[in-house]
């Protein structure tokens, strides 16, 4: 497994740097992104200057007023700058440790006319032909062409165990930056430096890159929408109150600073300053999960996937078919079968001959065999015969594929009873493997292969089903034996038989019929139907071509890891709405906060509206503003961390988000805005 | 309050919830063009109607064509209009001789009875003449609230359509809500009303013996009485029916050859809102699951009904000052009790508070008692209701294009919260909806609290008030609530008729009702293009009692965010002075 690193929420360096950040970002040109951190920068400002005339000119409205206004103005807007340091910082010492292994190493390339030159790897091409020797470091992302070695890919994967890159086939890709331990490879660059895959990576990662996502846009209209409104409610305030004075025949109207304060107060701080923060660590979290998303449109479009399709090899069963059971035909004994079975399985070297070997052990007791002394001639199983087996001693024994033995055994004018037939497609209907052994002409019986399904994995599909995600298992089994193992496993459907073709073909109708299709891959055949799926997670162990056209390459290579996304996908959506919710939630205290104290001057008998029992006008909207600025520094845990996912459904987690960030944004505001006035009063400041 | 005032809000309910189901399923038959009963009396009509006007009626229109056509067609409304008010002393039916409307009051009464407002500046007794009345008026009333309705049907079309660029035919749609809807429900209500009394004549007023002399302002004995009378039954059923809410007399339903019986009161309140709540079903039906437009129905119940306690016991209840010097207003033998200024002693102050929050709730207008005169708080709750947007059943359609675009943000957000992006029926909610959603929740409190700032702040504004202390901010802000909500309802003691109000609540008609169509249009034709996502154990449902409360949460946190500080310097102050002890 990989060795993940867990960092803790708040790493001081990273803190550092996120406050240096966070007055950096003061910036108007990075306000502006931002509808709502700029309307309490434009606030800031103005109360700021406010606080300037009030202090020249006295006896208009306190200084310090309007001076603690504006300062906790600015610190709504610092936290939020913060909270968006912080996850960029997180992200970026993540991309620094992965930059370390991009060091400068000179590469060996190959000119036209095979001449080997040295050139930093910095000038290296795409379609530059380079040679990597034991111990050196992969100058660039490529692909081999030519040999075979193993490679040490810890760098990005934190996988130590080294793995196997050949030229052809599906594992040909090599990344910059990992190690060539054993043997040499020729190389073929993909890209240039500074577009590798890690260089990608790196720039998502530092958000340099972040462009924001369809639903951060739908969800910023809202939030610039509820802006204006408020704008509106606040501004027309102004002349509303001064008529009220006239009506009333007192008071005075409401000061400009305590409008500013009141629209600040209203207007969607909590999620707008929270916002960005939220979308960079989803990625974030996809990057602790060794998971590198291409954009954030795909990490959120994990959240919305409604069909998994999931190879079965390797995701739903262990990958490798087990013997389970010899079953002799009529007049032979399971003995004679399991010798059998066992000689013509000596030299195979497959998971599959190995596990024959060691049924034949465990079960009959027969002990392995000195493959030398046996002068046997072994029979490699080839695609044409579709059979192995063992000539020793004049025995001709032979195992394969059902058809395939059975022409083999009526070819020599034997027969294939039909009670073995009948075991044959017991074990099909199981899902097993049924394996024919004979010995001549005469087939001794069947061996029941088995595929062996994870453990656990029902549960996560059940998991799934309760997410209201539908699992397809995709196999290269005949439909038999793949229906078995798909209600063994639980998965919903299956695509047996598949062939690329027909992958693309049932990714195409899921989507036609309006579904958002997961799937993972890794061969450069998979390449169609990652290009076509909504959420294509390319093995980081498979080809250019299945990574290029993926939109997420996980780097441990994990099937199961798409259910880590898709969850980390809704993860980040959730993170939105709960803190939408909570904000606005929010307004109805501040409300009952800061109205009463405006007015009255001009009507006394809203006193009657200060439920909570704020000591004075003044502290009253000072508190409200200060629980404004600091609930955003409350929430930057959970805006990093994300709200926790449940696979429960959908109505039940709206219902159990609503009571905590609904009811709770509407309750812990009247709680913290007295608790802040009490300090407030203690302080003697207001 | 007594038995039989319970009884009758009870009935009302009783009544309005059975009718929902047959009206509605008549009403989803009329626009999926099935038959629905009345093909073979009003089919030729219709044909006939169509190829006199070239149009072909399965023609397809794209939503900006829709829009189009909506707007070029109520343009051309405001104009007939204006121009029968200005030119009413050459024109026939005019057994008064009422001369030419001023050009501001002319135009303020063209858009409000295109808008579906129906603000009455005017006593139409003394205004109007039976033929603008009628063809002017009238037609208005129903042609503004098929407009209404044939927006919904369009809505509809795009949530339930796949992949396609059209939203129907507005034309179809504007003819066969008249026809096949309005018309004949109008002729049934105007046949009711006829027989208990409403009157509907073309004869002029008539001049009465006062059975008791009286004297004028200037001492002078009074002995006759001048009984205005009409064509006024007509008009009242499609007032009532079509939300439209403008009064063919200037008290409106107050007057008793306008709403003479109780039996045409529970009628006429009745009808306030029964095409906006059978619309529910209609929607439920062509989006092929009743449920959703049960939600939607009983979203609007869970905020209406409150309302309408709080209101009717407001009423019921009656002023503290009045108790405090020993004025009996409980209710019992001999009266109904509460609040009764500027309310019928026919009606009482509970059936008054019924009329007043259904009239609101829904963007309808027509009063049966004096809003002006309600208790701070009985008065808040119509005020409030239509700052909600008029969508707590709100006009004929518009109601519920209304709802369903807050039914679209309340999606969104409690989407998210489930973990998926948002998407309602099967159709994504993306940045495009979101944008044009924004602006149908934004453009009525921008045209209300803009309007009351402009009002308050100018002297022309101010000069219209006819109340001290915060009642007179009150009644300005009821002014702007009701023009920028196409409601028309008003405070009566509000002096409306200055060139200023004219103009200003003109303009806040028009944007109201013009500016949200087009973007909910828009918004149809979006989702028309979308394909259909179908719904899984990880979909929002939105047919559930907790989307139900999501829904009307919205409505009402919207409507409370937007408008608390106006509230809270009028009638909330008002009822905080009311009520406080000396």
């Amino acid at each position: 497994m990989s060795t993940r690193t867990v960092r803790p929420l708040f790493d001081w360096p990273i803190v550092k740097q996120a406050i240096w950040g966070a007055f950096y970002k003061l910036d108007p040109r990075h306000q502006l992104r931002n509808p709502v951190m700029f309307t309490v920068l434009i606030g800031s400002i103005f109360t700021t200057i406010l606080a300037l005339r009030a202090t020249t000119t006295p006896g208009t409205e306190s200084a310090a007023f309007v001076g603690g206004i504006a300062a906790w103005l600015w610190f709504t807007l610092l936290f939020a700058n913060f909270a968006e340091a912080m996850a960029e910082g997180r992200g970026k010492a993540q991309a620094d440790a992965l930059r370390k292994s991009r060091q400068e190493v000179m590469a060996c390339r190959l000119t036209s006319n095979n001449v080997r030159e040295s050139v930093p790897s910095s000038q290296l091409k795409k379609g530059d032909i380079v040679i990597v020797k034991a111990g050196d470091l992969v100058p660039i992302d490529g692909e081999v062409i030519d040999g075979v070695a193993s490679v040490d890919e810890s760098a990005i994967t934190g996988e130590s165990a080294p793995v196997i890159r050949e030229s052809g086939g599906d594992r040909s890709a090599v990344t910059g930056g990992t190690r060539v331990i054993s043997d040499s490879l020729t190389i073929k660059a993909t890209s240039s430096p500074g577009e590798s895959f890690l260089d990608r990576m790196i720039s998502m990662v530092e958000g340099a890159k972040r462009q924001k996502t369809p639903n951060e846009i739908a969800l910023d209209i809202l939030l610039a929408a509820m802006t204006i409104v408020f704008l509106l409610a606040c501004a027309t305030l102004v002349p509303i109150s001064e008529y009220s004075v006239v009506l009333a025949g007192k008071g005075t109207p409401i000061t400009l600073a305590v409008v500013v304060a009141l629209l600040v107060c209203l207007i969607p701080t909590t999620i707008g300053g929270l916002l960005s923060a939220i979308g960079i660590a989803g990625m974030d979290r996809m990057i602790q999960a060794n998971v590198i998303a291409t954009s954030g449109r795909a990490v959120e479009a994990a959240g919305d996937i409604d069909v998994l399709l999931l190879d079965k090899t390797g995701t739903i069963t262990l990958g490798n078919r087990q013997a389970v059971e010899f079953i002799p035909a009529d007049g032979v004994t399971a003995e004679q079968l399991a010798d059998a079975a066992q000689l013509s399985s000596l030299s195979d070297e497959t998971p599959e001959g190995r596990s024959i070997v060691i049924l034949a052990k465990t079960k009959y007791g027969l002990r392995g065999r000195n493959v030398e002394e046996l002068r046997a001639k072994f029979i490699e199983f080839s695609a044409r015969t579709r059979m192995s087996g063992v000539d020793l001693d004049g025995r001709q024994i032979r195992k394969g594929a059902v058809d395939a033995m059975e022409n083999y055994v009526r070819e020599q004018n034997g027969d294939f009873p039909r009670s073995l037939k009948d075991q044959v497609s017991r074990i099909a209907n199981l899902g097993g493997t049924p394996l024919v052994v004979a010995e001549g002409k005469r087939a001794l019986g069947v061996i029941y292969l088995k595929d062996i399904v994870k453990g656990g994995i029902r549960e996560r599909f059940a998991q799934l089903r309760q997410m209201g995600i539908k699992t397809v298992m995709i196999t290269g089994d005949n439909p038999l034996t793949a229906a078995a193992i798909a209600a063994e496993a639980g998965v919903d459907d299956f695509l047996a038989e598949a062939t690329p073709e027909a992958k693309l073909a049932l990714i195409r109708e899921y989507q036609a019929g309006g579904r958002l299709v997961a799937m993972t891959g890794d061969g450069t055949n998979d390449s169609p139907a990652l290009a076509q799926a909504d959420v294509a997670v390319a093995m980081n162990s498979g080809t250019q071509a299945a990574k290029e056209a993926g939109n997420m390459v996980d780097l441990d290579s994990n099937p199961t890891k798409l259910i880590e996304i898709v969850e980390i996908g809704k993860q980040l959506l959730m993170t939105r709405g709960a803190l939408t919710t909570f904000s606005i939630a929010n307004d109805v205290s501040k409300y009952f906060a800061i109205i009463p104290a405006a007015f009255v001057g001009t009507y006394p008998e809203l006193n009657r509206l200060n439920v909570m029992a704020l000591a004075t006008p003044s502290s009253a909207i000072l508190s409200a503003v200060i629980f404004n600025a600091l609930v955003i520094v409350f929430l930057i845990p959970l805006a990093l961390r994300g709200v926790r996912y449940q696979s429960v459904g959908a109505a039940t987690l709206l219902r159990n988000n609503l009571v905590v960030y609904g009811l709770g944004g509407f309750v812990v505001p009247f709680v913290g805005i007295k608790i802040i006035d009490l300090i407030l009063v203690a302080l003697h400041l207001a | 309050m007594n038995t039989s005032a319970w009884m009758e809000i009870g009935l009302f309910f009783v009544v309005l919830i059975g009718l929902v189901k047959p009206l509605g399923w008549y009403m989803a038959r009329v626009y999926a063009g099935q038959p629905c009963g009345l093909d073979r009396a009003i089919g030729p009509i219709e044909r006939t109607l169509y190829r006199l006007s070239g149009v072909r009626q399965d023609e397809e229109m794209t939503w900006t064509t829709y829009a189009f056509a909506t707007l070029v067609f109520n343009a051309l409304g405001v104009v007939v209009v204006y121009l029968l008010q200005r030119t009413q002393e050459w024109l026939p039916l005019n057994p008064q001789q009422l001369g030419a409307v001023a050009p501001d009051l002319a135009f303020n009464t063209a858009v409000s009875f295109a808008s579906n407002t129906n603000w009455q500046a005017y006593s139409g007794e003394s205004t109007l003449s039976y033929f603008t009345q009628m063809i002017g008026l009238t037609v208005q009333n129903f042609v503004s609230a098929a407009t209404g309705m044939a927006v919904l049907i369009a809505l509809i079309r795009g949530l339930t359509r796949r992949m396609t660029e059209t939203i129907g035919n507005f034309w179809v749609d504007l003819t066969r809500s008249t026809l096949y809807i309005l018309l004949p429900l109008s002729f049934v209500m105007a046949i009711i009303l006829v027989s208990q009394g409403v009157v509907q004549t073309f004869s002029p007023a008539v001049e009465v013996a006062l059975l008791e002399s009286a004297t004028d302002a200037e001492g002078k004995s009074v002995t006759t009485q001048t009984i205005p009378l009409g064509p006024a039954a007509s008009q009242i059923a499609i007032k009532q029916l079509g939300t439209n809410g403008g009064g063919f007399f200037g008290v409106n339903s107050a007057h008793p050859l306008e709403n003479s019986t109780p039996l045409s009161n529970f009628l006429q309140v009745l009808a306030i809102l029964l095409i906006a709540a059978a619309l529910c079903y209609t929607f439920g039906d062509l989006v092929g699951d009743p449920r959703q437009g049960w939600a939607l129905l009983a979203a609007m119940l869970v905020i209406f009904v409150p309302m309408l306690v709080v209101c009717v016991w407001a009423e019921q209840v009656g002023n503290p000052r009045l108790s405090e010097i020993d004025i009996d207003q409980t209710s019992n033998a001999f009266q109904s009790g509460g609040n009764m200024e500027g309310k019928e002693v026919r009606f009482g102050a509970a059936a008054s508070a019924l009329w007043a929050t259904a009239t609101t709730a829904a963007s309808n207008g027509s009063v049966n008692a004096m809003h002006d005169s309600f208790t701070p708080l009985g008065g808040l709750i119509p005020l409030w209701m239509m700052q909600l947007g008029e969508v707590i059943f709100g006009g004929v359609g518009s109601g519920l294009y209304g709802l369903i675009i807050f039914a679209i943000l309340a999606v969104f957000i409690a989407g998210l919260m489930v973990g998926r992006t948002p998407e309602y029926l099967g159709k994504k909610i993306e940045a495009y909806e979101m944008k044009m959603a924004s602006l149908v929740v934004l453009i009525p409190p921008m045209v209300v609290l803009g309007g009351t700032a402009i009002a308050v702040s100018l002297d022309v504004g101010r000069a219209s008030v006819t109340n001290p202390g915060p009642h007179g901010f009150t009644q300005i802000l009821y002014a702007l609530s009701s023009a920028g909500n196409n409601n028309g309802s008003a405070f009566g003691g509000f002096g409306a008729n200055t060139p200023f109000f004219n103009c200003l609540l003109g303009a806040a008609m028009l944007i109201s009702r013009y500016w949200l169509i087009v973007p909910v249009l828009a918004i149809a034709g979006s989702l028309a293009r979308k394909k259909y996502t179908p719904p899984s154990a990880g979909t929002l449902p939105t047919h559930t009692p907790l989307f139900v409360v999501l829904v009307a949460g919205m409505v009402l946190l919207v409507g409370a965010l937007t408008f608390v500080p106006a509230l809270a310097l009028g009638p909330v102050i008002e009822h905080l002075q009311l009520t406080a002890t000396h």
